[in-house]
């Protein structure tokens, strides 16, 4: 199997079609460290990059991965790794300084059940947070949420080529229930794949982090192509000096965050159903939306006026969008997910008091079962 | 006639004011590697320097007119090992410092060690934390007062050469900051090496080592690092009790075993 693209339908594992999607990106190097339930995105890359010429490393842990994806990706190349909660925590560090730098880079974060060690062949959605808020201070990334195999593929596809269009680091926030699932994949005979923009002008004419606007995203030379790139993790100019100023340390973070949360609207993947005259809406993303849905076409067959709502785009939050679904007349909003209730934070701040929503926390382990939502719906209609 | 130093023209535009104090032996270091870059005749631009965060991360960053990537504090091998997967054809060059590379970045020397990966690292050793304000390090003497060890260091000192040698290093080598002659010849060997290199540079910080602990200033400890060393083939003939306190300088393993990158690309023509 030395082809990039394995177009035709497959039965995949999660983790498995999360690594078929990095080869149709063209993910030239993989360095991760194992751990349930992420291992098996390590496995199939091991072999099914070296056969088109890509590089697999085991690195020592995942801090060591990470930087060596980072490192690769300032030599040019599309890289990515695949953890677990426990392992973005010896990343964090790295993913602000990949924020920092602007240097492309796909994460993904199969997610188990925690805290600490927790149970680590069973599912949680406890890693929200952690992705998007976890390194020191402020810089945006995106984060993806895929709800099935299928989803590991084409989420793990476009996660590269956003990575590369805005130079942030970007995560695929799957689980251990999409990581671990099997089902029918389907991998078209052609993909759209976004390379790296690189510089128009010839060296001397470089200026590396200049832009015209808050919202811009300077091209990337690679190292080695002549144009003695400055890459620190410093605050800096945009000819890259390091600086202390209030003014480059404001510029610099307002467009790290800006790039990413002005282009929200582009950003924001949804998928729904039933929405027109919805009254109560249950909104919610990953694994937990396969019970939501089940939920939802069971109360429309008892005649409740119920919709669906997936977040596929976590981060940057679809602020603007969820403003827009309220003004549409949703009583209540239910929020099923595995955790302790965090997203239900970040649509309460969306819907402004426009409608009641309601959080159904989950900690893990066991999913929502449709009839639970189905039940909550019920009550609240 | 305006005079400019020969090795001005590897000095980034705008970036002359460098962040070490009077006297840092990082400035030695960094003439020292970019003489060696001279009188090999080679090209800047095949280089990437990778550096973590301390004084001595800024010997690379971002003064030398190269590629240059300042890392997090402890990782810049990790990093650098992505540069060098990615770009085989480079020259990857690792300057920084004892803390970084052998306390909170211990793990990732060993390991590009182990891998032998194709490239140099240069360990700028001044003991102590300098950019921090003094704190120990592992390397810093047993017994010496610094701002942690209020009472003296009990823990004892890493021997750098020691560690990078067992876990499978390619090329090490050890000098002082007075010996420049010999760390641009260590230098020079190292950058034609394929495997991994390292070279521990004994190198003095005068500021949080010299003045804290009352050894002196600049001149005061390169003196003391001149009087203190001896040959690694003097040293042969010592015993462990004559070798007390004594730092042994030059060669001190030069081999060539299979690079990483050719094992990778080997391994890929078995398999085609
Ligand atoms: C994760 C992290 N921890 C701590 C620091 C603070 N810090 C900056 S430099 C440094 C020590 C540097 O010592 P060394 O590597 O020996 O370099 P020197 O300044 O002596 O050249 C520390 C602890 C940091 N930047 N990042
Ligand atoms: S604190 Fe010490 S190591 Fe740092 S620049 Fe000053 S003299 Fe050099
Ligand atoms: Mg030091």
């Amino acid at each position: 199997m030395n082809k990039r693209l394995l177009s035709g339908i497959h039965l995949l594992q999660g983790d498995e079609a999360c690594a078929e999607g990095a080869m149709a990106a063209g993910c030239d190097l993989f360095a991760g460290y194992p751990i349930t339930p992420a291992t098996e995105v390590s496995e199939r890359l091991s072999w099914r990059l070296f056969d088109v010429g890509g590089i697999f490393v085991q690195g020592a842990d995942e801090l060591d991965s990470l930087t060596i994806v980072i490192g690769a990706a300032c030599g040019g190349w599309k890289a990515m790794t695949a953890t677990s909660g426990n392992g973005i925590c010896l990343m964090q560090e790295c993913i602000g300084y990949a924020a920092i730098t602007e240097t492309p880079c796909v994460i993904v974060d199969v997610q188990r059940a925690g805290p600490g060690t927790g149970v680590a062949t069973k599912t949680m959605q406890g890693d929200v947070y952690q992705v998007r808020y976890g390194s020191n201070a402020d810089y945006s990334i995106i984060a993806l949420v895929p709800d099935s195999p299928q989803e590991m593929f084409d989420l793990t596809l476009e996660a590269f080529n956003l990575s590369e269009i805005y130079r942030v680091p970007t995560f695929i926030l799957a689980d251990e229930i999409v990581g671990h699932m099997r089902e029918k994949v389907v991998i078209p005979e052609k993909v759209s794949v976004v390379e790296r923009r690189k510089p128009k002008v010839p060296p001397k004419d470089f200026i590396p982090f200049k832009v015209n606007s808050d919202t811009d995203v300077p091209p990337m030379p690679a190292f080695g192509e002549g144009y003695r790139m400055p890459v620190s993790g410093l605050t800096h100019t945009e000819t890259g000096s390091p600086s202390t100023s209030y003014e480059v340390q404001k510029a610099l973070v307002e467009r790290l965050c800006n790039k990413v949360e002005k282009k929200v609207d582009d950003l924001t993947r949804i998928e729904t159903a039933f929405m027109e005259d919805a009254e109560v809406l249950v909104l919610s993303y990953g694994s937990t939306a396969r019970a939501a849905r089940r939920a939802v076409i069971r109360a429309r067959k008892d005649g409740i006026k119920a919709g669906y709502l997936r977040l596929i785009t976590l981060w940057p939050f679809p602020d603007p969008y969820l403003k827009r679904v309220v003004s549409e007349g949703p009583r209540a909003i239910i929020v099923p997910e595995m955790n302790v209730g965090k997203m239900v934070r970040e649509v309460e701040r969306a819907v402004g008091g426009k409608a009641e929503v309601i959080s159904f926390p989950k900690p893990g382990v066991e999913l929502h079962r449709p009839d639970e939502i189905y039940n909550l719906i019920r009550r609240v209609r | 006639m305006k005079l400019v130093h020969p090795l001005m023209k590897y000095v980034r535009p705008g970036a002359i004011s460098t962040a070490t104090c009077t006297g840092c032996g990082d400035g030695i270091i960094a003439q020292a590697v970019l003489r060696a870059i001279d009188e090999l005749e080679l090209n800047i631009d095949d280089f990437v320097f990778v550096s973590g965060i301390g004084c001595a991360g800024w010997i690379p960053s971002p003064f030398f007119n190269a590629d240059t990537l300042h890392t997090t504090h402890g990782r810049p091998i990790a990093f650098a090992t992505g540069v060098k997967l990615a770009r085989p054809d480079r020259e990857v060059v690792v300057i920084s410092g004892d803390g970084d590379l052998a306390a909170i970045g211990g793990n990732h020397l060993i390991h590009a060690a182990r891998r032998n990966i194709g490239m140099t690292v240069i360990c700028a050793n001044n003991g102590i934390y300098g950019m921090t304000g003094g704190q120990v390090a592992p390397t810093t003497p047993l017994g010496l007062k610094t701002t942690t060890t209020p009472y003296g260091n009990v823990e004892r000192a890493f021997d750098l050469c020691a560690l990078t040698d067992a876990a499978g290093a390619s090329y090490v080598a050890r000098w002082t900051t007075y010996h420049a002659r010999g760390l641009t010849r260590s230098v020079k060997k190292a950058l034609t090496k394929r495997g991994f290199s390292f070279i521990e540079v004994i190198s003095q910080c005068p500021l949080q080592y010299g003045r804290r602990t009352g050894v002196g200033n600049a001149v005061a400890m390169m003196k003391g690092y001149k009087e203190n060393s001896l040959s690694v083939k003097k040293a042969a003939s010592l015993s462990e009790e004559e070798l007390k306190n004594k730092i042994i300088v030059g060669e001190l393993v030069d081999k060539d075993m299979p690079e990483l990158t050719e094992q990778i690309e080997k391994l890929r023509r078995i398999h085609e």
